[in-house]
């Protein structure tokens, strides 16, 4: 294509219908997010693609979500180690790594991953169903997609992201029990000992209510872009590179707000 | 075509035919992002008929279709099909009423995640109200009627084009609907396989008397299909005898630039005057 042609097929909107067309996508966003759970009090209810979703997104997931949060777990203790080594406090290693995985890096890693892997997935899956008219047939055969493919994957994801977030959060403190015997020579029952003893409720409800929110999100982006999807194949690529970075950039943005809202909530 | 093994039963609903037409079309338009599709659109398929629609590609063909069934709203107008007035239905309401009405996609539109089996069950056991077993014998039934019962645990990525084709009848034909939409049935399959296409919806027509809207760009097609009819005894079909004891019920509806510029029968398609539709059919 010359550079001219290409930039002649360059579709130029105005400002205004930009805006609008952002709009219409945050209202059009909602409405499936709404949906997704108003179906959870309507009937039918299909819990045996809950649970297949369940086994996908869940069991598929759970290498990576352990794999990653255990290596960030150690590499957290190492960080930690070398500055808290200026102080002589090393012995607090195991406290560190605990107040941050469990508040925070072990809901976010998990819920990164569980994004770049499932909203993916699920844009891929449902865009290629858009594109070869499964949608449509599945409507035209009397059954509504929301509730037949939407709901099962936001109540598998959001479950199985809360029970992922403790698995992660255990090897994330794995990672730097081993790190902290390994390296640094403490004393394994000191590390678990420290990392267990500060934590406190808040710490852990807000460790566990983070994956619910970015389960959440993870599921309804993923499920918007696939089912939003134009333009035949080359538009199923499209959505499901635009539902990881939405999903991300979401999970990412939200948890600051979770973090504050609970901490407010709490009283921490 | 081989001999048909089992005729598929007559919809449960029709022991007494509806009077009334079963799809209306009055003063239809529609516009994708201000391309106008389809203007002024009015016809009506009467009970038992089956109307082949016409016109070139992006003539807004398949967009009838999808109207008919409430998939697509139109801008302006309304669209009764069997007697409801889908362009006021709500999603929950036209679930209900497609119940009624099967669709066979353009390309088959099977759940490639699903073997045959539970493609051609998928109405029946999403409904829940058949039994196992009669559901089993259904889909075999449907299976049968369009020769691939041997098919029923292959997914769709086993099955040819044609084969697909047939499936897809059998998933709109199970639940024995009151009408049938079809879309290109036999766009991009080779001439023999067509052909069984063809066959297997003339049978169904005049089987079970299912009104049907047919949308394709192969002439020869429809033509068959007006020349034709399912001799049930004999188990294939024959060409109508003059006279006019055995009629096929059949119709071509031709779109031109969004508007309607023929509606009605084989004989008034072969003496129309208008140009564009002689240079068509020629």
């Amino acid at each position: 294509m010359a550079a001219g042609d290409f930039l002649t097929s360059i579709e130029l909107i105005s400002p205004t219908e930009f805006a609008k067309r952002k709009i219409q996508s945050v209202q059009d966003y909602s409405i499936l997010a709404a949906e997704s759970v108003a179906n959870l009090f309507r009937t039918p209810r299909y819990v045996a693609d809950i649970v297949q979703q369940m086994d996908m997104i869940g069991f598929g997931s759970l290498p990576i979500v352990l794999a990653s949060v255990f290596f960030t777990g150690a590499a957290l203790a190492l960080n930690s180690a070398t500055t808290l080594s200026r102080f002589g406090a090393t012995t607090v290693i195991g406290q560190l790594v605990s107040i941050g995985i469990v508040r925070e890096l072990g809901p976010v890693l998990a819920g990164l991953v569980v994004a770049g892997r499932n909203s993916s997935g699920m844009a891929s899956e449902l865009g290629s169903m858009i594109v070869t008219e499964q949608i449509d047939a599945m409507r035209a055969l009397g059954t509504d997609p929301m509730k037949k493919l939407v709901t099962p994957r936001v109540v598998a994801t959001v479950v199985m992201m809360f029970f992922l977030v403790i698995l992660g959060d255990f090897m994330g403190l794995l990672g730097g029990s081993v790190v902290a015997s390994v390296l640094l020579g403490m004393n394994a029952h000191e590390y678990w000992s420290n990392a267990y003893q500060t934590l406190v409720f808040s710490d852990v409800f807000m460790g566990l209510m983070k994956p619910l929110v970015f389960g959440f999100i993870v599921a309804t982006v993923g499920c918007y872009y696939g089912l939003s999807t134009k333009g035949g194949t080359q538009g199923v690529g499209r959505s499901t590179t635009e539902a990881v970075v939405a999903a991300m950039i979401l999970i990412i943005m939200v948890d600051v707000f979770v973090t504050r809202f609970l901490m407010v909530l709490l009283g921490s | 075509m081989a001999t048909p093994s089992l005729p598929v039963e007559a919809p449960v609903s029709r022991s007494q035919p509806p009077s009334g037409p079963v799809i209306v079309f009055e003063d239809v338009a529609i516009a994708f992002e201000e391309n106008i599709v389809l203007d002024g659109i009015s016809f009506t398929l009467p009970y038992g008929e089956t109307k082949a629609i016409f016109g070139v590609a992006g003539s807004g063909k398949s967009t009838i279709l999808k109207m008919a069934l409430g998939l697509v709203k139109p801008d302006s107008g309304h669209i009764y099909t069997m007697g409801e007035d889908v362009t006021e239905m709500t999603e929950d309401q036209l679930f209900e009423l497609r119940r009624n009405v099967g669709i066979v996609f353009q390309e088959s539109a099977l759940f490639d995640s699903l073997t045959v089996r539970e493609n051609v069950a998928f109405r029946l056991m999403e409904e829940a109200k058949t039994p196992a077993e009669e559901i089993e014998r259904r889909v075999r039934e449907a299976l049968r009627f369009v020769e691939l019962e041997n098919t029923v645990d292959m997914f769709p990525a086993e099955l040819s084009g044609g084969m697909r084709r047939r499936v897809a009848i059998a998933r709109a034909i199970i639940s024995r609907p009151e009408t049938l939409l079809y879309d290109s049935p036999t766009g991009g399959l080779d001439p023999v396989t067509s052909t069984t296409i063809v066959e297997l919806i003339i049978k169904q027509r005049d089987v079970s008397r299912t009104s049907s809207l047919l949308v394709t760009h192969r002439l020869q097609d429809a033509f068959v299909m007006a020349n034709h009819y399912f001799d049930v005894k004999a188990g294939h079909i024959k060409p109508v005898p003059p006279g006019g004891k055995i009629e096929a019920p059949m119709a071509f509806l031709i779109l031109r630039d969004g508007k309607i510029i023929f509606d009605g029968n084989i004989e008034e398609l072969a003496h129309t005057k208008n140009e564009y539709i002689r240079e068509y059919i020629s």
